[in-house]
């Protein structure tokens, strides 16, 4: 008999007055896999996992994780889940020894125990010397690596993480990122959200695009990019160019289409990531005589993704990359 | 070969194992249940150790409202068949002091859903009823602290107990039961409320007329006729006079006809059973369907 799945979604809806949360998602994530729900804000990447972690009833469809429907054995699938929400579910005022303990204990820990992995989740996630002092006195990375050791001190199965790193500074998010690629390797299964496209690249086996409440995208990583092109190539052009030829000789080395904004005097397209790219354009323009005033490279963002898929803008506000810079 | 097999009829599949692993798993549940509620109730009691200011509505609040009524208004209030102020101002302040801690309880599960932290139980394998009973047992031991305050400031001003042990503890229980059922009002607020703000003022509104409107502080015979129909018959009447009479106070509404005054400990009980009826199922609903 084939393996259970660990999470399973068949056409999941979820309605808030007007507002359509999920519209028929599926997902399938096998064990020991690490899917990224990647999509804006408002996709729905939270109510799916609301909804798979027990905290919202769908309107209609059904769920399952490991085999447990999320409504009728609500109680078998906590047992086997651990979930970090995007903002840390943690007792202010109590100490991080004292919260790590409480979760442990209410996970069906013994006392012993939970003091134990209490201890070794402190000491894993370099919160030891922070461990006797009140969460609220925390920074916001500290917090957030103790809400996950909060999530995983029943060693859950299958964990939630709910955009694990959205408003922590690069370092904070690389020690996030590090623990997350470990607790993979350990076999956990783990289904995170993202907004970040490289975010998803860098953690997640599978990355499912979610927008309006359906996965409008599924594959590996690579499948993705192959789909969104790798690298952004912006010119930004003097005034008076002629922004047709251009586009024209960008086209020789774009991978997609080609366009222009900032009033004809940007123009964008896809380019493959390799080294040289720039030169190669830059001779390219010279022999055609253009007259450039600057040449940016970047990754693809969220934006391209949705660009390349649906043909149109994705998010209304603009997520900022994990490097910190705005994207497009 | 698989595919003579013949599957077992569905109903089959559920004999009498799991339905008993059922009933066993009924008591575990129960156990959990407790430890759960404990746990929880632990958290609450280290809140407040490490957050003493937390406790002033059952401490500063109470002390101030004795001080206040026994020297600045209780030489202006004459109490109907005699007595010392003094000592009729004390079971009136058992109710008060006591069930005073309901709004606060709102506002701690208020903020508790704000913080997310409610969510993270709700996700855990933990018994759904463990987050009210825990709260709700931390508050009951906030309302001891409450009534050993509120008692040694009797004591300081004057007020004395006249009757026996068991009159006392019945006074002590009668007063923390219904402390305790009032309780489960403030999480029924708190589960209908958004925010700490609304918390914090609802529950001051609507505290205040149901203390004042009562013989808590004054006689109800001074109140006009409807009026006095309602203080006489507000569970908080009945709880100072069922002090009032254990602690062998002063009580004037003795003098009252009204059912509850003439009978105050029998209306005790069934306030506190009514409320907990009524507020216990509603708040455990209203938290099982929250944001769901």
């Amino acid at each position: 008999m084939a393996e259970v799945p660990a999470i399973e979604a068949e056409a999941l809806v979820k309605t808030f007055g007007a507002t359509v949360a999920l519209n028929g998602l599926d997902l399938c994530v096998p064990q020991g896999a690490i899917l990224g729900l990647l999509g804006p804000n408002g996709a729905g990447k939270t109510t799916a996992v609301r909804v798979l972690a027990t905290l919202l009833r769908p309107d209609a469809g059904r769920a399952r994780v490991l085999g447990a429907d999320v409504v009728a054995q609500a109680a078998d699938v906590r047992r086997s889940i651990g979930l970090t929400g995007q903002y840390a579910a943690l007792d202010n005022s109590l100490t991080g020894r004292a919260n790590l303990v409480m979760v442990g204990r209410l996970s069906r820990l013994s006392r012993a125990e939970a003091w134990t992995r209490a201890g070794e989740l402190l000491d894993r996630f370099g919160l030891a010397d922070a461990a006797g002092r009140a969460v609220k006195t925390y920074s916001g990375g500290m917090r957030r690596r103790l809400d996950l050791a909060a999530s995983l001190i029943g060693r859950p199965e299958v964990l939630f993480l709910d955009e694990p790193t959205t408003g922590l500074d690069p370092r904070s998010r690389a020690i996030m990122w590090d623990i997350i690629r470990d607790l993979a390797t350990g076999g956990t299964t783990l289904l995170l959200t993202t907004q970040y496209l490289e975010e998803a690249d860098r953690l997640a086996s599978r990355i499912a695009v979610i927008d309006g409440g359906v996965v409008i995208a599924e594959g590996s990583p690579d499948q993705l990019k192959a789909k969104v092109g790798d690298d952004r190539l912006t010119l930004t052009l003097a005034p008076g160019a002629d922004a047709a030829l251009a586009m024209a000789t960008l086209s020789a080395h774009a991978t997609g289409p080609v366009t222009v904004g900032a009033g004809g005097l940007q123009v964008t397209a896809a380019v493959p990531a390799r080294d040289g790219i720039t030169t190669d354009v830059v001779r390219a323009l010279d022999s055609a005589g253009m007259d450039v005033t600057d040449i940016a490279v970047r990754r693809p963002s969220l934006d391209d993704v949705f660009l390349a898929l649906t043909g149109r803008e994705g998010a209304g506000d603009q997520a900022e990359t994990p490097h910190g810079g705005k994207a497009a | 070969m698989t595919s003579t097999t013949i599957a077992p009829p569905a109903t089959l599949d559920r004999p009498r194992g799991p339905q008993r692993r059922q009933r066993e798993s009924r008591w575990r549940r129960l156990s959990w249940a407790v430890s759960d509620s404990l746990v929880l109730t632990w958290r609450s009691v280290a809140r407040i150790a490490r957050e003493p200011e937390t406790l002033m509505d059952v401490t500063v609040q109470p002390l101030m409202f004795v001080l206040l009524f026994t020297y600045v208004f209780g030489g202006a209030i004459g109490l109907p068949g005699g007595g010392s102020y003094h000592e009729y101002l004390i079971g009136g302040m058992f109710g008060m002091g006591i069930a005073g801690s309901a709004p606060g309880t709102a506002v701690a599960l208020v903020a508790d859903m704000k913080e997310g932290i409610i969510d993270r139980f709700r996700s855990l394998p933990m018994s759904r009823a463990a987050v009210l009973l825990g709260r709700t047992t931390a508050d009951l031991l906030t309302q001891v602290i409450g009534a050993l305050v509120i008692a040694m400031a009797g004591l300081a001003v004057g007020w004395r107990i006249h009757t026996g042990p068991a009159d006392a503890l019945a006074a002590f229980g009668l007063a923390l039961l219904f402390g305790y059922a009032f309780t489960w009002a403030g999480v029924c607020l708190g589960m209908v409320l958004r925010s700490v703000e609304a918390a914090q003022q609802l529950g001051f509104i609507l505290f205040l007329p149901l203390m004042f409107i009562s013989n808590a502080f004054v006689p109800t015979q001074g109140m006009p006729a409807w009026l006095r129909v309602a203080a006489d018959w507000n569970p908080f009447s009945a709880v100072a006079a069922a002090c009032r009479r254990l602690f062998g106070n002063p009580d004037p509404s003795a003098l009252v006809q009204a059912w509850p005054m003439q009978h105050p400990e029998l209306a005790v009980l069934l306030w506190s059973g009514v409320a907990l009826v009524v507020f216990v199922p509603l708040a455990v609903r209203m938290y099982a369907n929250k944001n769901r």
